[in-house]
């Protein structure tokens, strides 16, 4: 990157600040003939005498000359105001192209890091880097060297004619200007400092918060939240004292400036006064220098700021281009897809002393040297520290050798692009991270590695395609179509995405996650318009479910949704509703102040009896929590009010026995018909809805729906039996009731149930394909950590590579698990390489060839019955087992 | 059955008589009812306890593996409750019970229990009066057992 601000807005934006500087100039000529037209036309049009004047030829008299110069002023103005728009314009959008750039490159030289070097750097460094530290910069290149071009103009034009007027007062009104020039900067200095320490204590104050996020679950188990808080503390106290000596020099700086710059008017009084009481000056040419010394005050003081501003821009770039440089880095062209077809990997991995040191100190991986085909499955076993992790990284070319190389077939790794590292060899590390998106987004990463099928565009959005091209263009920005389909079926070995996603339910078995990945189909949601056989098909299986429900054992696990009878394992809203809320209109939490729902219950005479079982429910909880101690976990697991709300109720309770419900306010109303609202007759047995109680909800039910608004139309999803509802997940939408409570291991039956259904119907694989669509949160945080694994080789066996790294990959698989996907992951690469770091030197006997690695060397290799005998490294590793 | 029954019929249930009513409707609240089909299984010998079930309505048998086969050795109804002791202490179930009818029973976690005796000292109390009780009528069927028999000498 280039090392100074200056060198990087010159190479990338000369032209345009060559532009912005001439248009600058151009408008000087403009901006002096407003200041001048208003002076000729008090001087000659108002006040002036010999009339009629000649303007281009006409003979004009005083009114008609007055309007001339009048009109001419308003265009002035406007052509003036319009250059202006313009340079802003201009500038901001130069600016913003600038930083564009920057903040692209900065990205991506992140993506060239070397590995270790994220030991050192964490995100929370990064981020502000790239996004908050480098703005200003955006903001100052625009400014770059017009600003100072014009305002140093400005200046000239307006010393000049002091110096006309007198050289004494005009070398009076310079006079201080070394001071500033020689001072200030010196000033400046110190600030300067501080502003770059601020920086970096900013910086790291979002590297501790971001820490802090990340590892709270700790923070909260040890009680540390005090210590965490004061290390926070510490940290903002820092950069307060740092915030406030900077204000202390900043405000310094301003009140000398401000000081020099009356100091100069007080030469002017003093010595132009001496010379106009001499006679020696005229007393009109003093008052003139006077209001030019003023106009010189703006121009020199937009100097001093452009200054200070471009100092701190300055140490800005410095401090971050410093930090993205370090040693190390993957070169640009190992990154850089030139589009050539990348053909499968032959022969052999041979690693000659390869050493891995870090810091030049600790070394990590120490002269290893080995030959292993790549049609062999390969172990790597040791215990943890003894190099296996990093030279299995060094193998996937993760990380660069420090020392000796490594050779793939007959290329040398160092120097192999990523296309083909990234593409003919997967790894799959211990701690593989899983992005926020869909289980199938995550399979399908490692077969997007550039646009493969342009997007289909009409005109308009053909014209807009082009547009974002040429703008990233100019910004240097990679000009891919984001939007466009990167997935390479072809690297998956199929065609097209109906295949492709039968080849990752195929993957997915492979890795013993079947299972997992039909219950996430179930738990998720479908949108029908994007699959409408399935719903279709899930319909069908709600008509079975239904069948079923005729023997009695079944009947009694679930309660269907039924439009004319109350479903008693569902709360009361929930039978009100008889549908899903599918935003905050009717969420649960708002529906007792909802004013239509208010509506109906009174159209039903509904209100009052449900703020009555309101108050019942509200008095049983008092009366059975209110002896236990506030915040105990009854409260939690049982209770309808919180610890903390029940007093309040206790109060309502002891109002209304003294004035009534009817006396109650809105408020207190709502909150009692809220409670009334959660009650599951089979769940809490309170006998407060009664049957004739749940026949006028269903009326009201009926109401509900019929008298819904228009435009509310679109805020719930009701239940009906032959309609999928959009809003719930496949399991409610195949049961279409509820699960009831008390039903021993109902969970367990009722999910053998639905699974008989589904296999009856050969309606497993359909599920299964939507569960493809499960979100699995930030950072795969909805997976458990077993299934994030197992997810991981999944990714890695989709796109069929040469060689398959794999180092501690299956440590949160259950025993049975992990033997199983071990089989199959064996038998899947038959003919293919595998070289896979073992946590567990036991499981090595299924590998061809062994590697023993200790202390960073390779302190054994060959065949498990060579190894497996009294004496070697590896006896000795499986009997420490 | 509504909580106020189910309340009835915990102070039915000798354990529970002497327990202040309110303290039982929580207990009641808090704990699940659960129904059986017949021939499911509550538990079976030998698992560790975690609840102790009182028969709502309907039987329940109750097993004991002996080297002969399975023998059936009493059959739970109504009021009744079953594995008490394993919310107690912890002791693996002595016996498998099985429903012999459409069964329902009102489930006292171990968990739920010892809280509750926990936050109402008075509860343990009588617990604790309840089970000295039995202890003195085993003590009582022992020594009259140990006791020599008339003529028999």
């Amino acid at each position: 990157m280039d090392p100074t601000i200056f060198k990087f807005i010159w190479r990338y934006s000369r032209p345009q600040q060559i532009y912005v500087l001439l248009i600058t100039v151009t408008s000087f000529p403009i901006l002096y003939a407003t200041l001048e037209l208003p002076k000729i036309i008090i001087n000659e049009a108002i006040g002036g005498q010999d009339f009629p004047k000649a303007v281009w030829g006409l003979e004009l008299a005083q009114v008609p000359y007055l309007l001339v110069l009048c009109f001419a002023f308003l265009a002035l103005v406007l052509v003036n105001g319009g250059l202006k728009y313009y340079i802003n314009v201009y500038r901001g959008r130069l600016g913003e192209r600038m930083l564009r750039r920057l903040r692209f490159e900065l990205f991506s030289r992140v993506m060239r890091f070397p590995l270790p070097h994220f030991k050192r750097v964490s995100s929370g460094e990064i981020i502000p880097m790239i996004t908050a530290e480098v703005e200003p910069v955006g903001g100052f290149i625009g400014d770059a060297l017009a600003l100072p071009a014009f305002q140093g103009g400005m200046l000239l034009v307006y010393l000049g004619f002091i110096f006309v007027q007198d050289p004494f007062l005009g070398l009076a009104a310079v006079a201080l200007y070394p001071v500033q020039i020689v001072v200030i900067p010196k000033l400046q200095r110190h600030v300067n400092q501080l502003a770059k320490q601020r920086v970096r204590t900013v910086r790291m104050l979002s590297d501790r918060i971001g820490e802090t996020v990340a590892g709270v679950g700790e923070i909260h188990a040890n009680d540390a939240s005090r210590l965490v808080r004061a290390d926070i503390a510490d940290r903002l106290g820092t950069i307060y004292n740092i915030r406030y000596k900077i204000f202390q020099r900043k405000f310094a700086i301003k009140f000398l400036n401000n000081f020099i710059a009356q100091l100069t008017p007080f030469f002017f009084y003093s010595i132009g006064g001496y010379f106009v009481i001499r006679g020696e000056l005229s007393f009109g040419a003093l008052v003139a220098v006077l209001a030019a010394y003023k106009d010189l005050a703006s121009p020199w003081k937009e100097l001093l700021t452009w200054y200070q501003i471009k100092e701190d821009v300055r140490i800005k770039y410095d401090q971050v281009v410093e930090q993205f440089a370090p040693e190390g880095m993957l070169k640009p062209e190992l990154q850089d897809d030139q589009g050539e077809e990348v053909g499968p990997i032959t022969g052999e991995l041979a690693a000659s002393n390869v050493s891995l040191s870090e810091d030049g100190r600790v070394t990590l991986v120490d002269g290893a040297s080995f030959v292993v085909p790549l049609d062999q499955h390969i172990a790597i076993v040791g215990t943890g520290g003894s190099g296996k992790e990093e030279l299995s990284q060094l193998i996937a070319r993760l990380v660069m050798p420090t020392g000796g190389s490594v050779r793939l077939g007959d290329h040398n790794m160092a120097d192999l692009p990523e296309s083909v590292t990234g593409r003919r060899i997967a790894y799959v590390g211990s701690n593989s991270y899983v992005f926020s998106a869909s289980v199938e987004d995550n399979l399908f990463l490692g077969l997007k590695y550039r646009p493969i099928r342009e997007r289909e565009l009409d005109d308009e959005e053909r014209k807009q395609r082009q547009q974002a091209i040429d703008d990233a263009e100019v910004s240097g920005n990679i000009t891919d179509d984001y939007r466009a389909d990167w997935t390479d079926y072809e690297a998956a070995g199929v065609a097209d995405l109906d295949s492709l996603q039968q080849r990752a339910l195929e993957v997915l078995s492979l890795v013993d996650m079947d299972s997992d990945i039909y219950q996430m189909g179930l738990r998720g949601t479908v949108d029908p318009a994007n699959r409408p056989e399935l719903t279709e098909r899930i319909l069908e299986a709600r008509r079975v479910m239904r069948e079923r429900l005729a023997d009695p054992q079944i009947a009694a696990l679930i309660e269907s949704f039924d439009e004319d009878r109350y479903n008693t394992n569902a709360t009361l809203s929930e039978n009100l509703l008889f549908g899903t809320p599918k935003d905050q209109r009717f969420a649960e939490d708002g529906l007792a102040e909802n004013p239509y729902v208010l509506e109906i219950l009174r159209e039903a005479g509904l209100y009052d009896d449900l703020v009555q079982v309101g108050y019942q429910v509200a008095d049983t909880m008092v009366e059975l929590f209110s002896g236990l101690a506030p915040g105990h976990e009854f409260f939690e697991q049982f209770s309808f009010i919180s610890s903390e709300d029940l007093p309040e109720y206790q109060l309502l309770l002891g109002h209304v026995s003294r004035a009534g419900l009817e006396n109650l306010k809105d408020e207190d109303r709502a909150r009692l018909l809220g409670l009334s609202f959660k009650l599951i007759p089979a769940r809490h047995r309170l006998d407060l809805v009664t049957e004739e109680l749940q026949a006028r909800v269903i009326d009201a039910r009926r109401r509900f729906a019929e008298n819904l608004p228009a435009s509310d139309a679109d805020a719930i999803e009701f239940f009906s039996s032959d309609r999928y509802n959009a809003a719930g997940t496949l399991q409610d939408n195949i049961l279409f009731g509820k699960l009831a409570y008390g039903q021993a291991q109902s969970a367990q039956r009722v999910g053998e149930l639905i699974s008989d259904v589904l296999d009856q119907l050969g309606l497993r694989p359909a599920v299964m394909e939507a569960g493809l669509d499960f979100q699995v949160g930030i950072a795969g945080s909805r997976l458990s950590a077993a299934q994030r694994q197992k997810l991981a080789i999944a990714r890695a066996v989709l796109k069929r590579p040469d060689l398959l790294v794999l180092d501690e990959a299956t440590t949160a698989l259950d025993a049975a698990s992990q033997s199983r996907v071990m089989d199959n992951l064996l038998r899947e690469f038959k003919g293919k390489g595998i070289i896979w770091a073992l946590h567990r030197a036991n499981l090595a006997s299924r590998f061809d060839r062994i590697l023993v690695m200790r202390n960073g060397k390779v302190a054994e290799q060959g065949q498990y019955e060579e190894l497996n005998r009294d004496g070697t490294a590896l006896k000795e590793l499986m009997q420490a087992e | 059955m509504s909580i106020n029954e189910e309340v009835e019929l915990l102070r039915r249930i000798p354990l529970f008589a002497k327990v202040d009513p309110s303290k039982l409707k929580l207990l009641a609240f808090a704990s699940q009812r659960l129904t059986f089909a017949a021939d499911q299984v509550l538990f079976n010998q030998g698992d560790m306890g975690d609840a102790a079930y009182i028969v709502i309505d309907g039987e329940a048998d109750v097993i004991i593996d002996t080297p002969s086969g399975p023998v059936t050795v009493y059959t739970a109804k109504r009021n009744d409750i079953i594995g008490e002791i394993a919310i107690l202490c912890d002791v693996p179930r002595t016996a498998t019970v099985k429903a012999k009818s459409n069964l329902v029973t009102l489930v006292i976690s171990k968990d739920l229990f010892f809280r509750m005796v926990t936050e109402f000292p008075q509860m343990a109390v009588e617990i604790m009066r309840e089970l000295a009780q039995r202890l003195e009528q085993t003590n009582l069927k022992l020594r009259e057992a140990m006791a020599p028999q008339p003529g028999a000498s």
